[in-house]
């Protein structure tokens, strides 16, 4: 006689609402102001917490100011509720301070790629700034900043001297 | 008192105080904000449109913290925009230095290297107030307050070591300007008692790290600095002001007293 498996019948969706889960789903968000990376890579996404059926996405702002931050919180919660997500929400904290620190290696090549000279560690900055920063289109160290504040805050803009382009650092914070 | 978290653990003397305290900070930064705001579209070149902006940004973004934070520890009920918009001037509690109206670019970089140094300061002590909410608000502001400044000292270099004309400007503006620095230091017994506790930053010795960098930045840029011995302003942090904040406050506020509750 045969004996037939049987496995324990599990709810639908229950399984899917892990943590991890969540993640890969916010990894599809992008960064509206560069979006080379996405909000996980960015670093504004603290955790991720239940209570029930609810999730909430805790977010930091990258400034204090930073216009984006709406628009952030606005595609999370559309990017949920398409995966069927409901009831979802957002909350920000604002400690421990968001810190370019917390932009991942991977994401930090991205940006390379994108154009856009990736932020030095905060361990090697001192008050006075970065001190070398590459060109991202031709490596070169001979580098000089025209102005600390650019399209965006998180941005400078600088000059590269060897290959004469002008590109955007992401600075260090 | 330790970590004090919420406003029930504060007493109703302390409450009082921080939320007069906590409209001292945000108020500056909304009022200045805006008034750097008014440079969008105006800039000298490009990157100083953007530079001026970004900082109001800054600035306006912190406001929105320590207002909320006012209101929560106030306990009436009152959002951030209720009190940024629905407030008389009287009871605003910025200082006349950053009401001015923005002037000619070399008055809007000797303001803002002024209250840029004195908001680094400020911020890196509120870093470590026992009240956690503010030191959370204060360990963001002070990377955001580096920044400021060391855009801010950049031209005062370049302003005042530049041309003659550059020079004869931004020495006017550090004179005209220097009589509004005294009331940022004019530390009052409420100030004392928050200091006492550990919640607020100390005046004096922001005072003497402020002066000190101010001194060396104005001697590398071959200037002059103003003597501290003449008339100095007083009295913003009871509520007295310039005209200039109720001219602030029409632009800053017409649109919702006009409209209660618009949205878009």
């Amino acid at each position: 006689m045969q004996r037939t498996l049987v496995l324990p019948c599990l709810p639908f969706r229950l399984p899917m609402t892990s943590k991890q889960n969540i993640y890969t789903i916010l990894s599809e968000v992008a960064d509206p102001e560069v979006p080379a990376i996405n909000v996980v890579e960015l670093g504004v996404v603290r955790d991720v917490e239940f209570e029930g059926d609810q999730v909430q996405v805790v977010l930091t702002p990258t400034y204090s100011g930073c216009p984006a931050m709406k628009i952030i919180r606005d595609r999370i919660l559309d990017a949920l509720h398409r995966h069927g997500y409901e009831k979802a929400s957002t909350r920000t904290v604002l400690s421990p301070a968001w810190t370019t620190d917390w932009i991942s290696d991977d994401a930090r090549r991205k940006l390379k790629a994108y154009g856009i000279s990736p932020p030095g560690r905060t361990s090697e900055v001192g008050l006075l700034g970065e001190k070398t920063i590459a060109c991202p289109l031709c490596s070169s160290e001979d580098t000089e900043l025209r102005s600390e504040f650019g399209s965006t805050p998180c941005k400078a803009l600088r000059y590269c001297n060897a290959c004469c382009q002008p590109f955007e650092h992401f600075k260090c914070l | 008192m330790r970590n004090a978290e919420t406003k029930s653990e504060l007493s109703s003397r302390s409450q009082q105080d921080l939320f007069d305290y906590l409209l001292r900070l945000g108020d500056d930064r909304l009022v200045l904000g805006h008034r750097l705001s008014q440079w969008c579209g105006h800039g000298p070149i490009l990157e100083e449109d953007l530079a001026l902006t970004n900082i109001s940004l800054d600035l306006i973004g912190q406001a929105k913290f320590l207002l909320e934070l006012a209101g929560e520890v106030e306990g009436k009920n009152r959002s951030a925009d209720d009190l940024a918009y629905l407030r008389e001037a009287i009871d605003f509690r910025c200082l006349k230095l950053v009401e001015q109206p923005i002037g000619d670019y070399a008055y809007t970089i000797a303001r803002q290297f002024l209250f840029d140094v004195y908001d680094y300061y400020q911020m890196e002590q509120l870093c470590d107030s026992k009240f956690e909410k503010l030191s959370a608000i204060a360990a963001k502001a002070v990377k955001e307050a580096r920044y400021h400044l060391r855009h801010s000292r950049q031209w005062v270099l370049r302003l005042g070591d530049g041309t003659q004309e550059s020079h004869r400007r931004i020495q006017t503006a550090f004179d005209e300007v220097w009589m509004y620095t005294g009331e940022m230091f004019e530390a009052d017994d409420l100030e004392d008692r928050l200091l006492e506790e550990g919640l607020a930053a100390d005046l004096r010795t922001i005072r003497t790290s402020w002066a000190a960098l101010v001194h060396q930045t104005l001697v590398e840029a071959t200037l002059t600095a103003p003597s501290d011995e003449q008339y100095m302003q007083s009295g913003s942090r009871k509520g007295f002001h310039s005209e200039y904040l109720g001219h602030v406050l029409s632009e800053l506020q017409i649109l919702p007293r006009s409209y209660p509750g618009a949205k878009w």
